[in-house]
């Protein structure tokens, strides 16, 4: 592992997914001069963007507006989101997902060639737009293939960044990276930078998100400074199949899907979430009600279920069932045809005859890097965008379909003000920074190559933290249960100070990979684990048992968690919530939920 | 109790560091019947050698990172079940046709300058207009081109391909069914551009129409008619730009 050459761009953005290459795209575009860099740890086409399914949502049809989906929005989020930025996120949303379908998306359509949309959960209207239900792979590899166009975006594919530079005035000027294919770490350096390596889902054992997702980016930002924001809130699916995790897709239920008990009985209707129209009432599915309820919601009924014994019991956990057999062969293969082949594959199960199993499972991380507006966090020339950051439109609990349109949104956003700070602060110390990253690959050989050490295997300690983030930081969690894991994780990051591989060699060395995701892993929990602990009421996706209500006067506020040297906890600090037209209200769903309108507002 | 039942997976292993030539290991990992062979090469890698390289993520068939050799068969791992190989042990070797960088990881150095020279975006001068909502495209125009969007880059068929490993102009099944799903999508425009690199050399013309390409797409793609297809249009390019010159766009 030796000293790689140093490379210099005009911005760096970390993370080749949908919102790392939105933002290579608009700066690429708009500043056709700069030399954009796009440094991934894997092949672009890989990142987990590519596994989203059901949509991305814009206001665009005659009966929508965006005052609806703002409103959907905000209530979704259980009024933890900042208003103003999802007023900007609703608003830049259907010129964002016009260019993208500019630029080549395989929409669905209507019979008359427009786009379609489809509903999702906690939406009064629907305003999904879809691909199928390979929405996600569309727009992945559409980007990924539109970024082939622009001479000047450079991609780092394979390299793995671990650490952000920072010059002496406290601006961000690019990462430090190993190029996996030599071993090599090398300084990647630009005027400003964008982290956008996604979420952190592997920090539990049962996860929809894919290998990749360990936070890394986020652990980059917070140890350089950062604060991770809103971390306790951690989104379970609801219907993810069992044993592996795979995601079958709210569409399902968008296009009518019901999820029943073992007694066949569909159970939402017990839990103030509608009435159970029958599934040939024309009325079926009703928005904002029953199986379109928002996710933090139909994971929490299924826990009681369970609780109550009414769920199925199988090896791998209990389930409910997802039932699509009504909906018909045509109608699957035509809207939801991946569902059909996950099922097949994944659970033995065609469910245009049977059922399909499913349970909740982690899918999404609400908080992260504390950005603003204009995806800027608190240092200079550092941004932020998509599942790592947290801006914050998702809250305390994200609508389904909000991620995809975020990445564009904000994706953009963070390379058109990543540019202008790079055109405004083009002057940097480049030695300086080059020995900073040739110090940060020596520690990580030091660190991890260290032939007399005697520790514990990766997987020792990843198995330790799986379970105590599902112990402590489920779907329900109390002061206990919380504390528990905070100690766990605590005790972790000391053990992993003395991790030990079996792999000291330089080329393609993915045990050293694993080894740092874990180290990321271990940052990102403690965050979840102690943000979770100091928040003692119940919003959203965050359900204390000790504290079951929703405390405005005290967390109508962010958490905003900041790393402390030496091992310790992090420091949780709290800001407050940007209320802009729309004050907190009760989240109700079912009959006549989402007509709430703003104050002052008549229409 | 009965002692646990395994498999044994035969590896293919090559370090650059210190290998001179590639070897085999055999590795007996437990048996369980909803194991993909990926999730065995996972077992094997966080217990008993961590040293085993090969590339993963998504697990579930789409992310494309996990193409390899089993038994003689590109196949993507994530999706090849033991329990269709039990009880005979299972050989795992890299994609063939690829240079092998470490163990079961090729490089894709080749294959994506392919695919950025089939130009696999929308060409069109008002690209980036947005101000006039969606481009309009029936659901009958959708259909012409979206089988060929469903690839996700996972290189089984160039693994299969008789001519991709030794004829290096040949663009190869997956990079062409890319141009070729852009030149049947009615927003494009850029389909004479394109032309301009199928036609160079061998880089359609050395698909001898096997068809293995489509055999073992896990998507379903058929690489092998869209190059049927192109081949048609090549022609008939070719032969308008040899009739008539002064309309070639090269």
């Amino acid at each position: 592992m030796g000293h790689g050459t140093t490379q210099q761009h005009d911005v760096i953005i970390i993370g080749g997914g949908g919102a790392g290459l939105r933002a290579a795209i608009a700066i690429a575009q708009e500043n056709p001069s700069f030399s954009v860099a796009c440094v991934s740890k894997v092949y672009p086409m890989r990142s987990h963007t590519v596994t989203a399914e059901g949509g991305a949502a814009a206001s665009i049809k005659p009966n929508d507006s965006l005052e609806d989906h703002i409103y959907d929005t905000i209530s979704g989020a259980d009024w933890l989101a900042d208003q103003d930025a999802v007023e900007y996120f609703v608003n830049e949303a259907p010129a964002e997902m016009i260019q993208l379908e500019h630029w080549g998306c395989p929409w669905s359509r209507e019979p008359d060639g427009s786009v379609a949309v489809r509903p999702f959960g906690g939406m009064k209207i629907e305003r999904t737009w879809f691909a199928a239900d390979k929405t996600g792979f569309h727009m992945l590899h559409s980007l990924f293939q539109t970024t082939l166009k622009y001479g000047n975006i450079v991609r780092y594919d394979e390299h793995f960044a671990t650490k952000l530079l920072l010059d002496d005035n406290g601006n961000c000027r690019g990462c430090a990276a190993i190029e996996l294919r030599t071993g090599s770490t090398r300084a990647i350096l630009g005027k400003s930078v964008i982290i956008c390596t996604g979420g952190a889902g592997k920090a539990f054992p049962f996860t929809t998100n894919g290998s990749i997702k360990t936070g890394d980016g986020m652990a980059m930002a917070y140890r350089a400074g950062v604060a991770l924001k809103d971390m306790e809130f951690i989104q379970y699916h609801p219907t993810g199949l069992p044993g592996t995790g795979i995601l079958i897709t709210e569409a399902s239920r968008g296009e009518g899907g019901i999820l029943v008990n073992k007694d066949g009985h569909r159970f939402l209707q017990d839990y103030d979430l509608g009435e159970a129209l029958d599934v040939s009432d024309p009325r079926h599915p009703q928005k904002r009600a029953m199986e379109l309820g928002p996710r933090d919601k139909l994971s929490q009924c299924f826990i009681k279920e369970r609780d109550a014994g009414r769920t199925i019991e199988t090896k791998d956990g209990h389930v409910m069932h997802l039932d699509l057999r009504h909906l018909g062969e045509a109608k699957i293969d035509k809207k939801i045809p991946f569902v059909r082949e996950l099922a097949r594959n994944y659970a033995g199960i065609d469910p245009v005859h049977q059922p399909i199993p499913v349970r909740p499972v982690v899918h999404y991380v609400m908080g992260g890097i504390d950005t603003d507006t204009d995806a800027a966090t608190n240092i200079p020339g550092l941004y932020a965008a998509g599942e790592c950051a947290c801006v914050s439109i998702n809250g305390a609990n994200r609508l389904g379909s909000n991620s995809l349109t975020e990445l564009l949104v904000f994706g953009a956003q963070a390379g058109r003000h990543a540019a202008r700070f790079a055109m405004d602060h083009p002057d940097y110390d480049v030695s300086a920074l080059e020995a900073q990253a040739a110090d940060e690959g020596a520690r990580v050989r030091r660190t991890y190559f260290d032939a007399s050490r005697k520790g514990e295997r990766i997987v020792t300690l990843r198995t330790e933290l799986h379970d105590a983030m599902e112990d402590g930081a489920g779907i329900y969690r109390d002061a206990d249960s919380l504390q528990a894991a905070c100690a766990t994780v605590t005790d972790l990051r000391e053990r992993y100070r003395n991790v030990t591989l079996d792999d000291h060699t330089n080329s393609f060395n993915t045990e050293l990979t694993a080894a740092l995701e874990l180290g990321s892993l271990l940052e990102v929990a403690e965050a979840m684990a102690n943000s979770g602990l100091k928040r003692t009421e119940s919003r959203g996706s965050h359900q204390r048992t000790d504290h079951p209500e929703r405390n405005d006067d005290d967390f109508l506020a962010h958490s905003m968690a900041f790393r402390q040297e030496g091992g310790a906890p992090p420091r949780i600090d709290y800001k407050p919530v940007t209320i802009t037209k729309w004050p907190p209200g009760a989240r109700t769903y079912g009959a006549g939920s989402g007509l709430k309108k703003p104050a002052g507002e008549t229409t | 109790m009965p002692a646990q039942d395994t498999m044994t997976l035969e590896i293919f292993r090559y370090h650059p560091e210190t290998d001179s030539e590639p070897r085999f290991q055999s590795f007996e990992v437990p048996y369980n019947e909803d194991w993909v062979v990926l999730d065995a090469m996972n077992w094997i890698k966080d217990h008993v050698d961590g040293s085993l390289t090969h590339r993963w993520s998504c697990r579930m068939g789409v992310c494309g990172s996990c193409g390899m050799m089993v038994n003689g068969e590109p196949k993507l791992t994530c999706a090849a079940f033991l329990k269709d190989y039990y009880p005979f042990s299972i050989k795992v070797e890299p994609l063939v046709n690829f240079a092998v960088e470490r163990d079961l990881v090729v490089s894709l150095d080749g294959f994506m300058e392919k695919l950025q020279a089939v130009k696999p975006y929308i060409v069109r001068d008002d690209v980036n207009d947005t101000s006039g909502g969606e481009y309009m495209q029936t659901p009958a125009q959708l259909a012409q081109y979206k089988q060929y969007s469903m690839c996700i880059n996972c290189m089984l068929c160039y693994a299969a391909c008789p001519v991709a490993g030794h004829e290096d102009e040949f663009l190869g099944p997956a990079a062409l069914a890319l141009g070729h799903r852009y030149n049947k999508d009615s927003r494009d425009q850029g389909q004479s551009e394109r032309l301009d690199v199928m036609l160079m050399g061998e880089a359609i013309w050395g698909c001898t129409f096997v068809g293995e390409c489509t055999e073992v797409c896990p998507k379903h793609v058929d690489p092998a008619g869209a190059i049927q297809q192109a081949k048609a249009g090549a022609a008939q390019e070719y032969f308008k730009r040899f009739v008539a010159p002064k309309g070639a766009g090269a």
